[in-house]
């Protein structure tokens, strides 16, 4: 299966911050199609992957080494122009805060329509009419009303649906989501994760989706890639690390355990790993 | 079982301004919530975002006036307190956030962090509060060294525990925790909850959870109570509230979220992915 995306060594370094790298020398690859689901505490580096492949990481912020091939080309060797190319149409990335990414001041359908018009050169109307189609396609009815309405307006299962559009609209290759769904309520949790799951379907699409939660990544990840510190704890097919982890870490974030008593009934620190010897 | 705090005919109103018109119109929070609080009992206050749980959190732990109704806390009316009496009440209870980052001061080292609510209360002297805030730490099982670390240099996990240590100060009968195990990956929560249980046992505590999560709560909670539009729907314990939801709202909620083996189960079936 070619690769669509190649990660190679990768590591990131915040100066100023920890001594120790974000992310840590971190290699995998996406296939065509393939749903690739990363899962790791607050911290393990995760996000700041995500930020790299859409070359979001500010050079005076952070000091990248390593390699990521998006179509056999290096994201991390290209310019702010090659960037803005390839973001929209060949990398799309929504987050977790629906609120944070659309303007409160300009009618939703408008701001989709505005993402068709800076990646094509069509006409106004043309783009109006594409993001309309859009807002139907991700379950946003009446579409009308939808397409009117100011982002206040809508709940937080409409707002995410309408960033998912504004990711959609330029058919990109891959789809990065950092916890889609983690500031949805259970209901629009579950209708989310089906709208995914149906769009993945009728398309080659992939998807990096990173979320803490195991049933969200039960129901959509092909792969499983599990973080902690900045490293790769294991890595494999869903169905093997959920029937059979190697690592316990995998099995504690995936199913929970019970906790190892140790030493008169303190618990074993071993999620924190990072602490001096007691 | 005794009960420690009882919610009756509670309502909450927000009188907001049309931003063109200027007129006002007044937007409802709470409308007619009724809850009884059992001593040393975990419920849950489950519901989607609008219902009005987190609402109820902040009016219970008096960082919002309520707009009419009662709570009886240990069998005073809150709502009915004189200033003076209101700084010793609120030592009872204690809210924890969901983002722990940002309820805890980032310029603050963690011994001082724990130590601010016995700083504010007044109690004690410098050095003895120090030894208490340290001893909090022990309890929740944040190691010595992260003593003169600052929020932001620990994991969330950490953060999470630090705020339950400063919670602890005051010695609170009730701890509220709105979605405090919601940005946490399952491994930390369980640790978390696995230390609350410890800390409940210990200490005779009352907890109560806001959570969205039905499938997170079945974990844990005793007890739970539905919240929908603005008002309570139902309260059970939790084994009744699963097997036999009454509540047609309860029932919706129950049948969204299929469980990780179901889910798992459900892949292996499926012939195209």
């Amino acid at each position: 299966m070619e690769s669509l995306l190649q990660v190679r060594d990768l590591t990131i370094r915040y100066p100023g911050s920890e001594p120790s790298p974000a992310v840590d020398g971190v290699s995998f690859r996406i296939a065509v199609g393939e749903t690739l689901g990363i899962m790791g505490e607050s911290g393990c580096g995760k996000t700041s992957i995500a930020l790299a492949s859409l070359g979001l990481l500010c050079k005076d912020d952070a000091i990248v080494s390593g390699s990521i091939e998006f179509r056999g080309d290096n994201l991390l060797s290209m310019d702010e122009s090659e960037l803005r190319e390839i973001r929209g149409t060949g990398i799309s990335m929504i987050y977790q805060d629906p609120g944070i990414a659309l303007s409160p001041v300009m009618r939703v359908g408008e701001q989709v329509a505005e993402v068709i018009r800076a990646h094509k050169k069509w006409s106004w109307g043309k783009c109006r009419e594409e993001s309309h189609s859009m807002l139907a396609r991700v379950g946003l009815f009446p579409t009308e009303r939808i397409y009117s309405a100011y982002a206040h307006q809508l709940s937080g299962g409409q707002l995410q649906r309408v960033v998912l559009a504004q990711a959609l609209v330029c058919g990109p290759a891959l789809l990065v989501a950092d916890e889609p769904t983690a500031s949805l309520d259970a209901r629009s949790q579950a209708n989310f994760i089906a709208l995914l799951r149906e769009l993945k379907k009728g398309s080659r699409m992939s998807l990096l989706l990173i979320s803490h939660t195991p049933e969200i990544q039960a129901s959509l990840a092909d792969r499983l890639m599990v973080m902690k510190d900045g490293r790769i704890v294991e890595e494999g097919d869903f169905d093997r690390l959920y029937a059979n982890p190697s690592h316990a870490y995998t099995k504690a974030l995936l199913r929970g355990s019970r906790s190892v008593r140790v030493d008169g009934g303190r618990e074993a620190e071993w999620i924190d790993e990072k602490q001096a010897a007691r | 079982m005794e009960t420690l705090v009882r919610i009756e005919h509670l309502s909450k109103n927000y009188v907001q301004r049309r931003h063109l018109t200027r007129s006002e119109f007044t937007l409802q929070a709470l409308d007619d919530v009724n809850l009884t609080i059992r001593r040393g009992v975990t419920l849950a206050i489950v519901g989607d975002s609008g219902s009005g749980k987190s609402t109820l959190a902040r009016c219970l732990a008096l960082l919002e006036p309520s707009s009419g109704g009662e709570i009886w806390f240990d069998g005073k009316n809150l709502l009915a307190l004189e200033r003076s009496e209101l700084s010793a009440a609120r030592r009872e209870f204690q809210l924890i956030f969901q983002d722990a980052a940002s309820a805890l001061n980032p310029r603050l080292t963690a011994v001082e962090i724990v130590a601010e609510p016995l700083r504010i209360q007044r109690a004690g002297t410098k050095e003895r509060r120090r030894e208490r805030a340290l001893e909090l730490m022990n309890q929740v099982r944040l190691p010595a060294h992260l003593e003169g670390k600052r929020p932001l240099e620990m994991s969330g996990g950490q953060r999470q525990r630090l705020a339950i240590a400063r919670a602890l100060a005051l010695e609170p009968k009730l701890l509220i925790l709105d979605e405090a195990l919601s940005s946490l990956d399952l491994a930390n929560q369980e640790m978390i909850l696995n230390l609350l249980a410890d800390l409940q046992a210990a200490h005779s505590l009352t907890y109560v959870h806001i959570s969205h999560d039905l499938r997170q709560v079945s974990r844990f909670a005793d007890e739970v109570a539905v919240m929908n539009d603005r008002t309570i729907v139902e309260h059970k314990s939790a084994a009744e509230l699963f097997a036999h939801p009454k509540n047609p709202y309860t029932q919706e909620l129950l049948i969204a979220l299929p469980s990780l083996e179901t889910i798992c189960a459900d892949r292996a079936s499926q012939e195209v992915r």
